[in-house]
């Protein structure tokens, strides 16, 4: 464990804390005590920026399931560092703000911060790790926390449907990346990244090359919320705004992105990649946008503008992956869309954080998010309204801000796609631009109607839940205030992140195509002279600004009115129909009757046992290596016999308890006979305490009725009970027959020679149980905790009549 | 259990006194378990088996009183010996359960031989009463 270890589980340990300092420090609220971890860990990671931006890579290695390959390495390049200063840095930004977001009284401030801090530590962990499998742990954990913060107000029935949704969504990708990941340990031996990545040949060669591919990107599309995957992230909006902003708009919903980005030298190349990214990345670009038009609610609008701009960020990363196809990176031709991937995802930061941070001063203020209530803050809350304005500007791409910029890029990488002739690119490739100007078109289209809606147009005070709208404390302001100076910093100068944040993540996500020591060429320039960027761009002002003017006419259409996703119909009833079938199935199965329970068990095991025999032919019927019986065996036996078979026909309840229990303390005695008398001892104990608990429970129990079970049923279970003693008569017969035959030599030899010496005692039934098979005893016990609470609940917990499960 | 109050003074007196044997007995099997048979599994079996015989006899309100554990609790305390036994030889770098075992001379007993082996036993034993009387006494107490 190294530093950069404990400083990627710090979050975790400080979550530990928090509670108490909740506790005990009442009157401070607990965020400023969270605070202070994501500003050391912002300053510690800025130190490494010298590192990575002179092209070097720290790699540090702690042992954790060494035997399965599992070693929690942490791997920090270009990529990995660009991510670890979005969490530490837009983290400390959104803490502050969450200090005058949720206040200290009534929000249960313990529960919001350990989340919180969960969240922070596993999204480090994802981006830092080198081990897929350390990777697929911190992954999950992301989605927890993230589904935990989003129920976060869990008595609204919605925060608990947008929950349930992001997690089933999430995990479902995350078990088929678990899928992928363990695809490629089958090819390459190994859950190192940077091996896999020296060995990629092992991977492309592979059958499970395509299986592997789309199993990750499931993983990666959920998370990143592409299309059709999308429909979590509207929902997830029932989370505080804080968490809008960090998470499901900053930080984890870029995990999908990171995680193409990481993988891309593994998978990149190929037709299927590109292909299924680029078209994954623009249907979801465009849906979102068309979506986010049709919305209302301010939260709702940044969701789907979120959705469509990871699509973005999504379908350059796949136009850029061709590079590796040519493999010369020296051409601008094919890196300049991994490069506008790398700069909008940092641009997308900026400005949408600050704009949910917004959103969330005016819900504060104002108690709606509601666009058809709200107009005219823009004299009330000038601040807001102007950090609204500037990042609204941004992603509409209007210049000279950062959005402006990164839109450009993103065109040219679009119009590039059409131009390298490879991937029948050739009769497809004018469709890329094509969509992504469209898609362009909408963009500019909501932004303007969230600007206008909210800050210009008619005030109307009696919509609002508040007397006096007033403008947002300055603490509040300053996060969105930090953001939105960046977004213009970002725009005006944007060569200052060149080479130090961009090119190091472009060398991480296209290793190995530059010769040792070459950069990837970076410059960022506002002006490309009169070319088809530039028309396309000026086409988006006039097409979006028309659709705005001509809003009254198509605002009445149903397209506007209504405006939930259609896919939310194919997941609702999804949903509805698995908890229906499960009900089915359940109900058919659990009738209430112990017996049907037991029967199923028995006839399940004899079932699968009589085919494992057949089926390996392991049916050995000798008699003639067996011991013969001696006659008090005899006598034991047949006492065994008459006991067991009387119980059936007995009415008479207390008869039948004292029949089993005869037959217990026989078998008993026939283990004192073989000379077990921990076997005998055990036995004996259990009969007496059945009887005994017979005793206490007795006079509960109602009278032993006449028998009128039906003929059915009895002959049921009669042919079960056979089929149960037939079998075990079999294997054991069998079993025996095998071991002398073989001459397998028994485990017993083992335990009787090394008891005394392995493990100090010379009763080996007891070694074994506590020494030598300890931890199957250690599960063994756990087993029956389990169930006595289990019995406990059943009887304590009863349903009442007519309820059901 | 209400029923169940007939007036049988001779056999409370006689549980008294058999109950006290029956406890050494069982603390015995389960101590000499490592090198006789015995146990925590058969010592907790005969503990239950022993207090179910007083409550056999004595009423559960006096028993509640005469032994006021919450079984539930003695699960949980059991699971944590035996866990806490296998956690405690990581802490000396050995894998998860390791245990140890060596001669002492101890005034009195003479030579003994102690194992850890005993203090995961111990958690055995606790588990095997806790889960025993809690399940008992919940299917007893109950009401219906």
């Amino acid at each position: 464990m190294t530093f950069l270890h404990w400083a990627t589980i710090s979050p975790f340990l400080l979550a530990i804390l928090v509670p108490f300092l909740y506790k005990y420090f009442r009157k401070i609220h607990t965020g400023w005590f969270v605070l202070i971890l994501p500003i050391v860990l912002f300053i510690y990671f800025i130190r490494y920026l010298p590192i990575t931006s002179n092209g070097g890579t720290v790699s540090k290695s702690a042992p954790w399931v060494p035997s399965l390959g599992i070693h929690f390495d942490l791997y920090v390049d270009g990529l990995s560092l660009l991510f670890a200063l979005l969490i530490t840095g837009i983290g400390m930004l959104v803490v502050l703000y969450s200090i005058y977001y949720l206040s200290d009284k009534g929000e249960k401030l313990n529960n919001f911060y350990v989340y919180l801090l969960l969240f922070m530590g596993a999204m480090l962990g994802v981006v830092l790790s080198d081990n897929l499998i350390v990777l697929y742990v911190f992954w999950e954990m992301t989605s927890i926390s993230s589904a935990l913060l989003i129920s976060y107000w869990f008595h609204r029935e919605k925060s608990i449907y947008g929950a349930q949704k992001s997690m089933f969504i999430t995990v479902f990708g995350g078990l088929s990346m678990l899928g992928g990941f363990s695809l490629i340990y089958v090819m390459t031996g190994t859950f190192s990244i940077r091996e896999i990545i020296a060995n990629v040949d092992l991977v492309t060669g592979s059958v499970y090359f395509i299986p592997a591919m789309i199993l990750v990107l499931l993983g990666a599309f959920t998370k990143s919320a592409q299309f059709p995957f999308h429909i979590w992230l509207p929902d997830a909006m029932e989370a505080p705004t804080p968490v809008s902003a960090y998470l499901h708009s900053a930080t984890m919903v870029k995990a999908g992105i990171y995680l193409v980005a990481r993988v891309t030298p593994i998978f990149g190349g190929g037709p299927e990649w590109f292909w299924i990214i680029t078209l994954a990345g623009l249907t979801t670009l465009i849906w979102g946008s068309v979506q986010a038009v049709r919305q209302k609610d301010l939260k709702a609008i940044l969701a789907f503008s979120t959705v469509s701009q990871l699509g973005m960020i999504m379908s350059l990363l796949g136009a850029g992956s061709a590079a590796y196809y040519f493999n010369d990176g020296d051409n601008l031709l094919y890196t300049t869309a991994i490069l506008a991937a790398v700069f909008h995802l940092i641009n997308h930061a900026t400005f949408k954080g600050g704009l949910f941070m917004a959103a969330g001063i005016v819900d504060h203020q104002t108690g709606t998010r509601d666009i058809r209530n709200l107009g005219g803050l823009m004299t009330f809350m000038p601040i807001t309204g102007t950090i609204s304005l500037i990042g609204l500007a941004a992603m509409a791409g209007i210049p000279p801000l950062n959005g402006f910029l990164s839109k450009e890029l993103f065109f040219t990488g679009m119009l590039n796609a059409s131009d390298y002739g490879i991937f029948n690119l050739d009769t497809w490739g004018l469709l890329l631009p094509a969509i992504a100007w469209i898609a362009s078109v909408f963009t500019f289209l909501y932004c303007t109607i969230l600007f206008f809606k909210t800050f210009r147009g008619k005030f109307q005070p009696e919509k609002l839940k508040v007397d006096k709208v007033r403008e947002a404390s300055f603490g509040m302001l300053l996060g969105p205030i930090v953001l939105i100076t960046l977004v213009v910093l970002f725009g005006l100068f944007p060569n200052i992140l060149a080479y130090n944040v961009i090119e190091p993540a472009m060398q991480a996500i296209l290793p190995g195509i530059l010769d040792a020591g070459e950069l990837f060429a970076v410059h960022i320039a506002h002006w490309h002279g009169f070319g088809t960027e530039l028309w396309m761009t000026l086409g988006v002002f006039a097409a979006g600004t028309l659709l705005y003017l001509t809003m009254n006419i198509w605002s009445q259409s149903g397209f506007y009115r209504s405006e939930r996703d259609i896919f939310n119909y194919l997941y609702d009833n999804g949903y509805d129909g698995l908890i229906k079938g499960s009900q089915l199935i359940t109900r058919a199965q659990i009738t209430g009757r112990l017996r049907d329970y037991f029967i199923y068990m028995c006839v399940f095991i004899v079932l699968l046992i009589f085919y494992t025999m057949f089926r390996y032919d392991g049916f050995a019927l000798q008699t003639s290596n067996l011991s013969p019986i001696e006659p008090h065996m005899w006598l034991v036996i047949i006492a065994f016999v008459l006991a067991i078979v009387a119980i059936p026909f007995i009415n008479n309840r207390m008869t039948a308890v004292i029949l089993a229990g005869v037959a217990g303390y026989l078998v008993a005695l026939m283990f004192a006979i073989f000379r077990a008398p921990d076997l005998a001892l055990t036995q004996l104990m259990i009969e007496t305490i059945s009887v005994i608990l017979f005793m206490l429970v007795f006079v509960h129990l109602p009278k032993l009725k006449k028998d009128d079970t039906k003929p059915s049923i009895k002959i049921t279970n009669l042919i079960v009970s056979i089929g149960v003693g037939l079998m075990i008569t079999l294997v054991s017969i069998s079993a025996f027959a095998f071991g002398s035959e073989i001459g397998f030599p028994s485990i017993k030899e083992y335990f009787i020679e090394n008891s005394k010496e392995l493990a100090g005692g010379y009763n080996i039934v007891n070694v074994i149980l506590v020494d030598f098979r300890g931890l199957d005893t250690m599960l063994e016990i756990l087993v029956l905790a389990i169930a006595a609470l289990g019995v406990i609940s059943l009887i304590k917990l009863r349903l009442k009549e007519g309820e059901d499960v | 259990m209400k029923k169940s109050k007939p007036n049988n003074m001779m056999l409370q007196t006689a549980m008294r006194f058999i109950t006290i044997i029956v406890f050494a007995f069982s603390f015995y099997l389960f101590f000499a378990g490592h090198n006789a048979p015995g146990g925590g599994f058969i010592g907790g079996l005969m503990t239950a088996s022993a207090i179910l015989v007083l409550y056999l006899v004595f009423h559960r309100k006096e028993m509640l009183k005469a032994i006021p554990i919450n079984f539930t609790t003695v699960i949980g305390i059991g699971l944590l010996f035996a866990v806490g036994t296998g956690i405690v030889s990581m802490l000396f770098d050995f894998p998860f359960l390791t245990h140890f075992f060596d001669e002492f001379h101890i005034p009195f007993f003479g030579d003994v031989e102690l194992t850890t082996a005993l203090s995961f036993d111990l958690g055995v034993y606790l588990v095997v009463v806790g889960a025993a009387m809690s399940i008992i006494l919940v299917i007893s107490g109950d009401k219906k």
